[in-house]
């Protein structure tokens, strides 16, 4: 065996690293907004949630014109979200993530920016940065259906969104995109957190219902352990101390745990 | 000696029952797939063990057709997504290059793993039967009774009925999208949303109220507990179907025939 | 250069790599070669960062590969070719990894060019790509940093013989103008056609370093031998035998276990023509199957 390898270092032997600065934080997020859109699946994602978003609106701008009974305001266009916005935004949170394990592109994504929470903190925050912007379409959308609506119908126009109702609107479509995001990061795998998202979303809350009507004890405890419940009066803007109570608690069980074991894990983890 | 031709005297198709324990083998021999079966497994008996004490401490009555319906309803909400998985992930992990050079009779794949679906339906049915009569059992035991047998036939009848459709129905939507993602959210906003979006509607538009058993899939099954069905009742139940069963999966299966498979 | 010292990765009770260490020198193509499964792999991912080691450590230029600022600048990876999302085309592959290290959009251009993916090509998704277009897509972005340091696993695979040359005179060039290559393979003559400096690893160990010619002296002690045809092999047979060589009929010619030097020298002396007269190769591909007997998965005896 040769040892010739072995001699010396000289010249050129250690890397020069003084001439280079580290990625900046908003170069990676431009880069993870940038994939967030540029396959085939991440942009008809987009263009879907947009989609339905305005035509859900649409058919209950429709119904509203038609229907002598029912009068709609500015706030009930919004209300309508929880139909397109509410159900894909924490779809494409969960996305973001668990498509670098699907596709494998973690591999290069992490050899390219070895501080990971780097990468992960830029898909956060393209995730909030999604979640404004569906906020600021719905807001428009919205905004059209109203005028619309009063040439329309017989009804007068309603501009009825107060501060709270829209900081409660916006905060409910982060948590929806986060709470995805969570799950993800717990799973990081696609169909596995979107099926545990779905179940969390629209199975889980009846079954509490149901164990809170048989059951006085468990009537109590629920706000507290029941995320999309301690939610409700954030729809309504009646939140008041002990709402916020539940609201912290619950959302740190749904929110916040999922969140700090799934980051850790893709931290540590060997990236195949 | 080399011939021009290939001797295929002596070869046989490939039985059918053969490619069905192939697909079978396939649900749950990857990660995904058994972990998806375990995390049923375990719902079950962690619903059943809340329900028996909860049962126990209130001093509640509980019958076989409770205990059944229990773990019956924790297998219907998961499973579906397993009868999803068994079609996209031929696509996701493109395992269908080596299933349709295998049987290039791709018809014949897919009924296999339709069967394959309503064969883990019937299994989960079974799985519901036996979980619940242990829960039951526990249950007499704990309280001093004699266990209470009640079964309801007629909705247990419904629920294999909608729950094959359920089934029928993820089958069909991930036929249809090819694609995990897409046809799982479609699929839980089909059974979980939809229905209420149209039970909203009818509330709001009366002309609506009229025209939506015939598109509700949902709630035209829903009858079915309440068997039996009038002969409107019937033919609401069969169009809905067509719209949300045999359309989707008539579209999606000319799609897979003629997809080019990468 | 790479240093790997003491690298150890083991998964339960399976050891992937045990104790490895070695070094890559800058200016030399260092070939890491061994069977499937010897833990090449398991290693290059190390040097990177995607797997923790169990025990050891590898530094590039001095560096962990974590403490590297913007690491793309400085070392080019290439793992799998097909770890990237197949709805990506080639081009916003590379796109994308180029605003990632900060570099301007021609870089993009630049780099399929060098590759030899045409533009329309590049437009495609990688789903649409072959396995050899994905590697070259693969190097492309290795090489969009411009980096000093290389490391490629099985950047051959796949590959038609042309592309196979045009990477060979790719990776020397790059070493001869002082970058460090680190390249993987599990065909010695892949490797050997390229690398000024090999390391054989079976099993997780490393069996064998160092440049062919120090290999081959180590494997046989010094004991060469020469593949002979003459217009009568049996004259020249003869004439070898009498001065003690082993020979032994191979092909159309003979086996002499000798320098090809006493070879030319013995037919000179018989005067018996020859038709061609070179050194034996096999010697290495020999050692290398037997250095790495023991992980073969086929016992060739």
């Amino acid at each position: 065996m040769s040892m010739n390898s072995m001699a010396a270092p000289g010249l050129g032997h250690s890397l020069d690293i003084s001439g280079t600065t580290p990625t900046p934080f908003a170069r990676l997020v431009r880069v993870e907004v940038r994939k967030a859109y540029d396959t085939r699946s991440g942009l008809w994602l987009l263009i879907s949630t947009a989609a339905l978003t305005a035509v859900v609106m649409v058919i209950q701008l429709a119904v509203g014109a038609t229907q002598e009974d029912v009068s709609l305001t500015y706030n009930s266009f919004l209300t309508s979200t929880n139909f397109s916005i509410a159900i894909l935004l924490p779809v494409i949170g969960i996305l973001l993530l668990t498509s670098e394990w699907s596709q494998r592109t973690a591999m290069v994504s992490f050899s390219l920016e070895p501080r990971r929470p780097h990468v992960i903190l830029a898909k956060l925050t393209v995730g909030v940065l999604l979640a404004v912007a569906a906020v600021v379409i719905a807001l428009v959308l919205a905004a059209l259906c109203n005028v619309i609506y009063g040439v329309v119908s017989s009804d007068p126009v309603v501009w009825n969104l107060e501060a709270a109702r829209l900081g409660g609107f916006l905060l409910l479509q982060l948590i929806g995109m986060l709470t995805g995001f969570a799950f993800a990061a717990l799973l990081l795998n696609s169909p596995a957190a979107i099926v545990f998202y779905m179940v969390y979303t629209f199975v889980l809350p009846g079954l509490f219902g149901i164990g809170a009507a048989l059951m006085d004890w468990f009537d109590s405890v629920r706000p507290w352990i029941d995320f999309n419940f301690a939610q409700g009066p954030l729809v309504d803007a009646t939140m008041t101390p002990e709402d916020w109570a539940h609201f912290a608690v619950s959302g740190f069980i749904w929110l916040v745990l999922p969140l700090a074991i799934g980051v850790w894990r893709v931290l540590r983890a060997e990236v195949k | 000696m080399t011939a021009a031709t290939l001797d295929l005297g002596d070869a046989r198709p490939i039985p059918f029952h053969r490619l069905v324990s192939v697909e079978l083998r396939k649900s749950y021999d990857t990660r995904a797939g058994f972990w998806l079966l375990m995390v049923i497994g375990l719902l079950v008996v962690a619903a059943e063990a809340i329900v028996l004490i909860v049962t126990v401490v209130q001093d509640e009555p509980l019958s076989y057709g409770d205990t059944t319906a229990v773990a019956a309803f924790v297998t219907s909400v998961l499973l579906p997504v397993l009868g999803i998985m068994v079609v996209t992930s031929e696509w996701s992990q493109r395992t269908a290059m080596v299933t349709f050079a295998l049987e290039p009779r791709r018809p014949h794949v897919i009924a296999a793993k339709a069967m394959v679906g309503l064969l883990l339906t019937l299994a989960t049915i079974v799985v519901a039967l036996v979980v619940g009569l242990v829960t039951v059992l526990l249950y007499a035991a704990l309280q001093g009774e004699s266990p209470v047998w009640h079964f309801g036939w007629t909705g247990f009848t419904a629920f294999l009925v909608t729950q094959t459709f359920a089934m029928l129905g993820g089958f069909a939507l991930a036929t249809l999208l090819l694609n995990t993602p897409a046809a799982i959210v479609v699929f839980f906003v089909y059974r979980w949303v939809l229905p209420g979006l149209l039970a909203l509607g009818t509330a709001l538009i009366g002309w609506f109220g009229s025209l939506a058993p015939w598109i509700d899939f949902q709630s035209a099954q829903g009858e079915l507990y309440d068997f039996p069905l009038t002969g409107e009742q019937w033919a609401q139940l069969f169009v809905s179907g067509v719209i949300w069963l045999v359309v989707p999966l008539l579209i999606g299966i000319w799609r897979v025939l003629r997809a080019e498979v990468k | 250069m790479i240093q790997v010292e003491g690298l150890t990765r083991k998964y339960g009770s399976f050891t992937a790599v045990d104790d490895v260490s070695f070094v890559c020198q800058p200016g030399r193509v260092t070939g890491f070669l061994g069977p499937n499964g010897a833990g090449k792999t398991t290693t290059m991912r190390v040097m990177v960062g995607l797997t923790p080691p169990t025990a050891g450590r590898v530094t590039i230029g001095g560096h962990l590969y974590k403490d590297i600022p913007n690491p793309g600048r400085h070392v080019g990876v290439l793992l799998d070719a097909s770890a990237q999302h197949a709805g990506r085309t080639g081009r916003e592959i590379l796109e994308i990894g180029a605003r990632t290290m900060g570099l301007p959009a021609t870089r993009v251009d630049e780099m399929i060019e060098l590759v030899s993916l045409t533009p329309q090509e590049a437009k495609r998704r990688l789903r649409n790509y072959s396995l050899g277009m994905k590697q070259r897509l693969g190097i492309a972005h290795a090489l969009l940093g411009d980096p000093s340091v290389l490391i490629l696993d099985e950047p051959a695979n796949g590959l038609d013989p042309a592309g196979i040359r045009w990477m060979r005179g790719l990776l020397k060039g790059y070493a001869e103008r002082g970058g460090t290559v680190l390249l993987s393979s599990h065909l010695l003559h892949e490797v050997e056609q390229i690398a000024d400096e090999m390391i054989l690893i079976g099993n997780g160990r490393i069996v064998a370093q160092g440049d062919k010619k120090s290999l081959l002296a180590g494997a046989d002690g010094g004991k060469a031998s020469t593949l002979v045809t003459a217009l009568d092999n049996t004259a020249l047979a003869d004439a070898l035998t009498a001065k003690g060589f082993t020979v032994a009929s191979a092909g159309e010619g003979l086996r002499v276990e000798v320098e090809p030097v006493e070879v030319g020298r013995t037919a000179l002396e018989a005067s018996v023509v020859l038709t061609d007269l070179r050194a034996a190769e096999g010697g290495l591909e020999d050692l290398f199957l037997e250095l790495t007997a023991e992980t073969q998965r086929e016992h060739t005896a």
